[in-house]
């Protein structure tokens, strides 16, 4: 078997356990192999207890006989020679030796102090000052929950120090390369004690499969056998986001700290100290700073802008470009009541129904008004146009075809409920729901019902119609996929109203439930591939664009699903329940909220761009058009804005 | 086919006015339209999975520690008529204890777990409609799997890719660093899982090239695998399989000595899908057959 000589400064961590493999020698030792309580080790050291068992053997506190009047208290640290080359076996006491020899010269508070090195057998021991404390994985693991950013940042100042001690060592730098939370001790005093240096342990690579179960906090460049000072500033870095976070990099894929922001974890840590640590993290050795006095420096000034004792809020930057950002709209239009449906625009008018019974078309550029159209209900469905007329149901319980032109009724269909599902067109039919329980498809050529589904329950949900198939949901959380005929494809049942409408991409339909889940199903045969679970209720109907799905709650919140794998991508706080739908147009994802606040947000990140206040909340989906959004609001106004 | 998509969207007036409406088109490449042409002129009724498999020891090792499992069944009288297979490449990890015990212990809970709960809304008419989501069902196995391995084979691990086809959706479960790749019918080849290795991650972050990565001293490292770790976290997505494409599942004993252009064409060219397979294996034995070789390979007819 071939050993691999590495020379990653990582070994004896206290609480660590792995065995050690291979031949065993007896003498007083125990079953691992470990000294036993009270065998004197070479003639001077009177061992105690173990306080850790590494990789390479075992940590001993030990009594230094050598002072009979006084209790002189050691660290004495084993290593277990195995490999069995011989060559091999003494390269490794040379390295130990060295690194031995380092030790001894340097001279600092936060470095404990080394008494002796000597080699009995295959074993090679160092003595040295025996710390009283505990270090911080020991910490971690006995404190509940987050420690106090202010005692990081103390922690993280001290570690700088020591080193730069390290970084500045004549003639040659001396890098830690092994900067994790097990390495670093507070003593009784609470300060900081670096422990573990520069002992050489072997590595076996090169079988299959061998875990790393990695180290974690080392930067990608170690793994090209590349570690300079900046290979101490990331594992600083990534030292501190532990403590901070509570989350072993261990324990994650490599490197995937930006998978995990801090303040995303830990709220109560402030933006300065997050940046200052993102900055140590950087994947890129060049993109750190530069040298550990720049971190050290950065950090101080963390302390001194949020104040360790007295806390300062400096409001971030970004937060104020957004407030000030002064969205004035192109133009805005009274109606007589609220605005709970999603306009439409056809030919350069816009029409959407309002609470006060009538169909308005507008002008879309100017908002000038061109004629409106009374029901006797209120109208919140979004309008279909078709060749001269425009189709929309009313809470009066008809299907209105009013001519473009005149503004005029055309026609009109009774059902026996309410409408308040959209209608949609295709195949010279137009399909809608209502609150009679049926989906209905009306014949445009001879404007009679051409068939009707029973469905137990009203139906408010829109249908959204793809490769022939009709799929909507009623009010009891039956979902269904109908043929153009009325032949029910298949059916699925949630375990709530289904108000939302549905929308199909990439051969998988979405749609939420007042089951407060998001659902994906199968637009072929109806399979449940997975659901989503928000907090609250939902009747948002999602957006599909690229790989995502987006959809809001009465959560407060619009989500960002991936489509393939149903996890979170982003989610997004409004200030109240979000019942208006979403609308994607370029890179924006455009979606009201009962807080009255329509938000312009990146869809890729879930950052917002802008929002504008309107004065009632906004329950209908926006509609955008050439560069620019129409959206209707409870305050009475439908505004028109620029994208 | 232009018509109907007009019909769809005739009541709207977005797709009139395409450039402002944000919907962006693009003519399709000729590749594309061989194969559209190809699959309307031969139609399957029903839509069927083919599938074969084929495994090598290789040339440099004396044990055999993957495991490979095929299913694949379509129902008649279904009223979906959706085909259903279930496909697992375990890989275990030599050098750790029992590496053979994970993998086909892994294979057993995950086919087991998946089949027990298809197994009435499959072979019942009426059909009993299966509670839970398609990834819901994924994970569980797995999760199972990862318990019974700490459980009776403590300290091996295995890697493991799972494929659950119904109808036009392919489900994965994937740990570890075998593959699953979707190759399209107009010849293009993509990996659809991401391995679990410390060169992958590497190479993600641009910190070492794919060239680098195939010949990285540390290429077997993986930071996951079933049966290691306490908690796991398997990667789960759906994906749509298309009619005529092909699934590939391998473990890096193939796709680790064979490169994926020349796995393409080799599936491309053969004649039938058992001689693709079979030449994927040889192919991987030419180039050394440093580890185990495994491969499944389905096609989607319809």
């Amino acid at each position: 078997m071939d050993y691999n000589l590495l020379i990653i400064y990582d070994s004896l961590r206290i609480m660590e356990t792995q065995r050690i493999n291979g031949p065993g020698n007896v003498e007083d030792r125990s079953e691992i192999g470990q000294l036993n309580s009270g065998t004197n080790l070479g003639n001077r050291y009177l061992i105690q207890e173990v306080i850790g068992v590494g990789g390479m053997g075992s940590v001993y506190r030990a009594r230094d006989l050598h002072f009979p009047n006084v209790v002189k208290l050691v660290a004495v640290k084993e290593m277990i020679n195995q490999a069995p080359d011989p060559l091999v076996r003494q390269t490794i006491v040379q390295n130990f030796e060295r690194e031995a020899n380092i030790l001894a010269t340097l001279s600092h508070a936060s470095i404990p102090r080394i008494y002796d090195y000597f080699t009995l057998d295959n074993r090679s021991y160092l003595v040295l000052e025996f710390v009283n404390g505990k270090d911080l994985e020991v910490i971690l693991s006995q404190s509940e929950g987050f420690i106090l950013e202010e005692q990081v940042l103390a922690w993280g100042i001290e570690l700088c120090d020591v080193l730069s001690f390290l970084h500045s060592h004549k003639p040659d730098p001396i890098v830690f390369r092994d900067m994790k939370p097990s390495n670093v001790m507070i003593n009784q005093h609470n300060h900081i004690v670096l422990v573990d240096f520069g002992i050489a342990k072997t590595f076996q690579s090169g079988q299959k499969g061998t875990m790393i179960g990695t180290e974690g906090y080392s930067p990608p460049e170690q793994y090209r056998g590349e570690a300079t000072v900046q290979a101490d500033i990331y594992a600083l870095g990534a030292t501190l986001h532990h403590l901070l976070t509570r989350r072993d990099p261990r324990l994650e894929p490599p490197f995937s700290f930006a998978e995990r922001p801090i303040r995303k974890m830990n709220p109560s840590v402030s933006l300065e100290f997050e940046t200052v640590i993102n900055t140590a993290l950087q994947y890129n050795a060049e993109d750190r700073y530069k040298t550990i006095e720049d971190f050290k420096e950065a950090l101080v000034s963390v302390g001194r802008k949020t104040g360790l004792l007295n806390r300062i809020n400096i409001s971030s930057p970004t937060s104020k470009s957004v407030l000030n950002n002064e969205i004035k709209p192109v133009w805005a239009f009274q109606c007589e009541d609220e605005l709970r449906g999603t306009p439409v625009l056809h030919k350069g008018v816009v029409y959407i129904g309002c609470y006060d019974n009538n169909l308005y078309a507008l002008s879309a550029s100017s908002g000038e008004f061109q004629w409106k159209y009374p029901t006797d209900g209120g109208i919140v469905s979004r309008p279909a146009v078709f060749e001269d007329a425009i189709y929309f149901g009313s809470e009066d319980h008809r299907l209105h075809a009013v001519s473009i032109r005149t503004g005029k009724l055309l026609w009109s269909y009774y059902t026996e409920g309410r409408i308040r599902s959209s209608p949609r067109i295709s195949d010279n039919h137009i399909f809608f729901g209502s609150d009679d329980t049926c989906l209905h498809a009306v014949n445009m050529a001879t404007n009679r019902e051409a068939w009707k589904v029973e469905t137990g329950s009203e139906v408010r949900s829109s249908p959204f119609i793809f490769n022939e198939i009709i799929y909507f949901g009623n009010e009891v959380g039956d979902f269904f996929a109908l043929d153009y005929r009325g032949n029910i494809k298949w059916r699925f049942k949630a375990k709530r109203n289904i108000t939302s409408s549905p929308c199909v991409h990439n051969d998988v339909v979405y749609f939420t439930s007042v089951d407060s889940h998001l659902y994906a199903l199968d637009a072929k045969s109806g399979w449940l591939i997975w659901r989503f679970r928000m907090d609250k209720p939902s009747i948002v109907s999602p957006a599909a664009v690229d790989n995502l799905v987006i959809a809001g709650s009465s959560d407060g919140h619009i989500y960002a699903v991936e489509a393939r794998t149903a996890r979170e991508v982003w989610r997004f706080k409004t200030e109240h329940q979000v019942n208006g739908s979403p609308v994607v147009y370029k890179d924006c994802v455009y979606c009201g909220s009962v807080d009255g606040h329509l938000y312009c947000i990146e869809y890729k990140t879930g950052r917002l761009r802008w929002k504008f206040e309107t004065k009632g909340p906004i329950t209908g989906t926006p509609l955008v058009y050439d560069d620019i959004v129409y959206v209707g609001s409870h305050d009475h106004f439908i505004y028109a804005l620029l994208a | 086919m232009l018509k109907f998509i007009k019909k769809i969207f005739g009541r709207n007036q977005e797709t009139a006015h395409q450039a402002l409406d944000n919907v962006v088109t693009a003519p399709l490449s000729e590749a594309q339209l061989q194969s559209i042409r190809t699959i309307t002129v031969n139609r399957y009724e029903p839509p069927q999975l083919l599938v074969t498999s084929a495994q090598s020891v290789g040339r440099q090792r004396e044990l055999n520690e993957d495991s490979l499992f095929t299913f694949s069944t379509t129902i008649a009288g279904h009223s979906s008529n959706a085909p259903f297979g279930l496909f697992i490449i375990a890989d275990g990890m030599g050098g750790h204890q029992y590496g053979e015990v994970a993998s086909n212990t892994a294979l057993r809970v995950i086919s087991g777990y998946i089949l027990k709960k298809f197994h009435n809304s499959l072979f019942n008419i009426p059909s009993m409609p299966v509670e839970e989501s398609l990834q819901e069902i994924m994970s569980a196995a797995v999760a199972e799997a990862q318990r019974v391995i700490l459980n009776e084979a403590p300290g091996s691990g295995t890697t493991v890719t799972a494929a659950l086809v119904l109808g036009q959706q392919l489900t994965i479960g994937h740990v570890g660093d075998s593959r699953a790749y979707l190759l399209y019918n107009d010849e293009r080849i993509d990996a659809i899982t991401r391995d679990h290795s410390l060169v992958r991650r590497l190479e993600e972050l641009g910190q070492i090239t794919a060239a680098e990565a195939a010949v990285h001293p540390q290429r077997n490292v993986l930071y996951r695998a079933l049966g290691q770790g306490e908690t796991l976290d398997p990667d789960l997505s759906t994906v749509p399989f298309p009619i005529g494409s092909y699934l590939l599942i391998c473990s890096d004993g193939l796709w680790g000595v064979v490169p994926d252009d020349e796995l393409k064409k080799i599936v491309f060219e053969a004649p039938t899908l058992q001689r693709a397979c079979q030449n994927l294996i040889s192919a991987a034995n030419s180039a050394g057959g440093p580890d185990n070789i495994s491969a499944i390979l389905v096609q989607s007819l319809g």
